[in-house]
């Protein structure tokens, strides 16, 4: 056997990520997950006020900077039985659906389109060609003879510099980059376009919430920006403007730029369906419905659907039982009281830290044992995989009116079946394919709200459990949301007015999670076996696949402790 | 508050510098596609966020533009990303791509194409030649080797690895900057601040949750212009971003003279845009420049679009400016039982006066040392502020261990 490959830091992700793989006859034979950062917040959130958690869970992570804050935020709300207002709901859900269509143009611009596109490759384009090909793609107005020449230019007096920055010691020339120069040339232009792209359309979360990372207008019982229509204070005709021209925006560059993008991308890498599957079981919470689901519950009614597919069987898709969701640790660095394999519900939920790993500096992890700050989520006892391939997955066999089609437009254009999707590619095409859902549905979002506001409502805040004297001594609560990385719960314990307990499930914890105490492996660790790997010293395809979940680690590394046991000292062996 | 003084010019550079912008170099840029008038633009943009006299433009021009690309190496230990997504939104779209040519950003982990061993090795490489400018983002833990590794190498090893030679060391975010989030009261992980690991490279603390890239990148800027970091206070902010209060440049001030508050959120008054403070606003015990920077291209800001200033740029501020809601910011010369409106009247044109942060008026007095006005203000006593009834709060609802656990700073 030779030895494992290792990558880390595993790149363009948000936050610590190592992956190991046994590579024997040019393909991966098994593969092991590990998150390398932890900081303990569990501890951190224990004794202070219910009403301050969001604050302190949105720094779960500053990429999905939105996610956290909302799953905390309803959490408490759930705990305390309040109903923020409609017009509340729907700036929750715009921010949300901006977020996803945020993120997921960065993700597949700067996170994972290196993958795909050899930078260096298109010094080599013909610029006119480039156009020609360009614009048989889309009427995205700047695939243009001109612009394309003006970003070769760009390039090459970069290369020349002799300066590569964030392009040096990429895999360039490697095999398994498969695109045209001209292909890869109007990929880069794009590339730079998206930059300009996101940090404008992003505007939409200042407008809505102050800034962005890190919006600040959440409130336990609604939002905590005003509207009024007379004032120039609060959200009036002209921030409604402002919002609409985003989002119409940021469904022009989807339609334009992404899509075809992706499609071109698709077509050129068809293995790509072949390779990187993994669970074939899949679970989405649901989300943006307006409405307020049931208490404890999951959003049934949203755009974004809420189900179970087990093993890739599209004929039936169960309804989420909460309950049924639990951790292990038993290879994870943490110890439970009954046992590292005993799988705990989050409520009952424990977090012990207890380092076993090797002493830095090391070389290999010691993957036989514990070796990563996760825990093992899994849900009725096997492990599912989360975001946006589940989300499209579950929408497709329940026959979704806006997914199904949708979906098979997609299969129909790649010319492959559903099955082509339990794959890397399919991950990365369910992504853009939510997308535009999302992006399209946004102005539907925003036109209610205009309407709500016209109608003379102008609520934004539930008041009436404001006060923490209101509160029954204890409560407990969980909060969904259904974020751009896959299916999120917060549960919070609160007892006389302060935090008990608090546990996040976030979907990096159910995607890169180790194996669990019947040695059943993580969606990454699944989907990476049977990878091909054409140089183990420039290991592309395993980036390829890793990216194409869009990995969040600081996310899946805080696991928040619902009963304040004390953490034990770190051990180094 | 005062204009910083500008560095003299280094020698070589003044000609050009004060001169008009020659022609070669515009051309040059016009190759990396920025066209003349954009250029310029962005740099009065700099040269304003750096509060310079605006015919510092020219110069600073001058410097953005030069041949030499120092190196960056950006870290991220215990953090979020939230400052690398914050860099993400440099604004000025064509100049900020010009921003990352103008740097040779060689380790970045978010953004780099190599990943594993190439990564490392461009790090090293960049590190290797020294003269590199270090940002970091997130803390270092002491607590244990194990919580925070890279590529089997622990955070204190990379940094101080990687601040060798290294010109200066910018932190971006309160967590790099002051120990942040995981520093935050009971600090499981240990951790500290870039600061409290790494001597004898000169720091520059951009703290925010996350910070501001506009700060960033007129830190560049001036380094660039001026070979020199920008003035500092004492907790090493750079004036030009950090000088003045929040509560002094706040639009809302005005209400606040007048003693009108928003008192729940969504009534007349925060429709109105009347002042925060009773809703919980730190902005009197905040130090950074928001109102006037504002976020994302000077869309919004939190005070402007509703909700309070959480002071998230002060060393501690998980600990020392919550319960969020329930803990008022003091103010001197009033005592407890002020009602809010008897409050306002009072404080009508006391520019003054100063505004010390209970839990944290120790720290303040002594890191606020730079300006003795402010320091002889600062109120370091840890009495409550309970507005009584009248207000929003009931009670403080104060954690059960409020004090002493501000984050090493
Ligand atoms: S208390 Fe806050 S909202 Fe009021 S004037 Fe001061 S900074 Fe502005
Ligand atoms: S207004 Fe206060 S909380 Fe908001 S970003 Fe500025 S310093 Fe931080």
């Amino acid at each position: 056997m030779s030895p494992r490959i290792v990558v880390d830091p595993i790149t363009r992700i948000e936050g610590h990520l190592r992956i190991e793989a046994q590579v024997d006859g040019g393909m991966v034979q098994d593969a092991w997950s590990s998150t390398t950062m932890w900081r303990g917040l569990e501890q951190i959130l224990i004794g202070r006020d219910p009403r301050d958690a969001w604050y302190f869970a949105q720094r779960i992570c500053g990429v999905c900077t939105t996610v956290h804050a909302l799953a905390s935020i309803r959490a408490v709300e759930d705990a305390l039985d309040i109903t923020p207002p409609l017009n509340a709901r729907l700036l929750r859900d715009l921010i949300g659906v901006s977020q996803y269509v945020h993120d997921h143009v960065v993700h597949f611009y700067h996170l994972h389109a290196l993958d795909w596109v050899d930078v260096v490759s298109a010094l080599k384009a013909d610029p006119q060609q480039a156009a020609v090909v360009a614009q048989s793609l889309s009427d995205y107005p700047r695939n243009t003879a001109k612009q394309m020449t003006a970003v070769q230019q760009r390039l090459q007096a970069f290369v020349q510099g002799g300066r590569l920055g964030p392009f040096a010691n990429g895999y360039w020339g490697h095999p398994a980059y498969k695109l045209s120069p001209e292909v890869n040339l109007l990929a880069v232009s794009h590339y730079l376009d998206a930059l300009d792209f996101q940090r404008d359309y992003v505007k939409i979360h200042a407008l809505l919430g102050g800034k962005n990372p890190h919006p600040q207008t959440y409130v336990v019982g609604g939002m905590a920006i005003p509207i009024d229509p007379n004032s120039q204070y609060a959200i009036n005709d002209n921030t409604l403007q402002q919002v609409r021209g985003l989002l119409q925006s940021g469904l022009n560059f989807v339609n334009q730029a992404y899509i075809p993008d992706l499609v071109a991308i698709g077509k050129s890498y068809p293995e790509w369906t072949a390779i990187g599957g993994g669970l074939n079981s899949y679970m989405t919470f649901g989300d943006f419905g307006g409405a307020q689901p049931k208490r404890g519950q999951t959003d049934t009614a949203g755009i974004l659907p809420s189900g179970i597919v087990r093993n890739g069987d599209l004929s039936k898709v169960e309804p989420v039982d909460p309950m049924k969701i639990t951790e292990d640790v038993a290879r994870g660095w943490y110890s439970y009281r009954e046992g590292d394999g005993t799988p705990l519900r989050p409520y009952d939920g424990e977090t012990t830290a207890n380092y076993t790993g090797p002493n830095p500096p090391y070389d290999f992890l010691d993957v036989d044992k514990k070796y990563t700050w996760l825990k093992a989520a899994r849900y009725d006892g096997i492990p599912v995989e989360v975001g946006p391939l589940a989300r499209m997955m579950v929408g497709y066999a329940a026959g979704d009116a806006r997914i199904k089609p949708l979906v098979d437009g997609a299969l129909q254009t790649l010319g492959v079946g559903p099955a082509a999707l339990h794959s890397t590619l399919g991950r990365t095409l369910a992504r853009g394919l939510e997308t535009k859902l999302l992006a399209d549905q946004s102005l539907g979002l925003l036109d209610q709200l205009v309407a709500n506001i016209a109608g003379g409502d102008l609520a934004v805040h539930a008041g009436v459990k404001w006060e923490p004297k209101s509160w029954p001594a204890k409560a407990r609560g969980v909060g969904f949301h259904e974020a751009p990385r896959g299916a999120l719960s917060h549960w919070i314990v609160i007892e006389d007015q302060k935090i008990k307990g608090y546990q996040a499930v976030v979907p990096s914890t159910w995607n890169a999670s180790p194996r669990d105490a019947k040695g059943q492996p993580g969606a990454y660790e699944a989907a990476l076996v049977g990878t091909p790997i054409a140089d183990p010293k420039q290991p592309l395809e395993i980036l390829r696949t890793v990216h194409s979940f869009d990995p969040c680690m600081a996310c899946a590394a805080h696991v928040i402790d619902a009963d304040g046991t004390p953490i034990v000292e770190v051990r180094v062996q | 508050m005062s204009i910083v003084p500008p560095a003299p010019a280094p020698s070589q550079t003044a000609s050009t510098a004060n001169g008009p912008i020659d022609d070669g170099l515009l051309a040059r840029l016009f190759e990396l596609g920025v066209d003349r008038r954009s250029f310029l633009k962005y740099c009065g943009v700099l040269t304003a966020t750096l509060a310079l006299p605006p015919s510092f433009a020219p110069r600073v021009a001058a410097a953005v533009a030069a041949a030499d690309k120092p190196s960056m190496v950006y870290l991220a230990f215990q953090d979020c990303t939230g400052n690398a997504e914050s860099m993400l939104r440099a604004r000025n779209p064509d100049i900020a791509s010009v921003i990352l040519d103008l740097m040779s950003v060689d380790y970045q982990e978010t953004v780099m194409a190599a990943a594993g061993e190439q990564s490392k090795q461009a790090r090293d490489a960049a590190v290797g030649k020294g003269g590199h400018i270090l940002v970091v983002e997130g803390s270092v833990p002491l607590g244990g080797d194990g919580y925070c590794t890279i590529g089997g190498e622990s955070a204190q090893q990379i940094l101080k690895k990687a601040s060798k030679g290294a010109a200066a060391i910018i932190n971006v975010g309160t967590c790099s900057a002051f120990g942040g989030l995981p520093a935050a009261h009971p600090n499981p992980t240990k951790a500290v601040a870039v600061g409290d690991v790494v001597s004898g490279v000169p720091i520059v603390n951009l703290p925010g949750c996350p910070m501001n890239v506009d700060n960033l990148t007129a830190t560049i800027a001036h380094y660039l212009t001026f070979k020199a970091l920008p003035a500092r206070d004492s907790q090493q902010r750079p004036l030009f971003a950090y000088g003045d209060r929040i509560h002094d440049n706040c639009p809302r001030r005005g209400h606040f003279d007048a003693g009108q508050f928003a008192m729940a959120w969504g009534d007349e008054g925060h429709r109105e845009g009347y002042c925060l403070y009773r809703l919980g606003c730190k902005g009197p015990s905040t130090f950074h420049n928001c109102p006037i920077l504002k976020w994302n291209g000077g869309t919004q800001w939190p005070i402007g679009a509703g909700h309070g200033c959480v002071g998230c740029s002060e060393a501690g501020f998980w600990d020392t400016m919550t319960p969020f809601y329930d803990r008022l910011p003091h103010i001197e010369g009033f005592g407890v039982d002020s009602t809010a409106e008897k409050l306002g009247l009072t404080v009508v044109g006391a520019t003054a006066v100063g505004f010390g942060l209970h839990g944290v008026g120790k720290t303040l007095q002594n890191k606020l040392g730079r300006n003795s006005d402010e320091q002889s203000t600062v109120d370091v006593t840890d009495g409550s502020t309970d507005l009584g009834s009248a207000g929003f709060g009931s009670s403080p609802a104060g954690r059960d261990n409020p004090d002493g656990k501000a984050g090493p700073a």
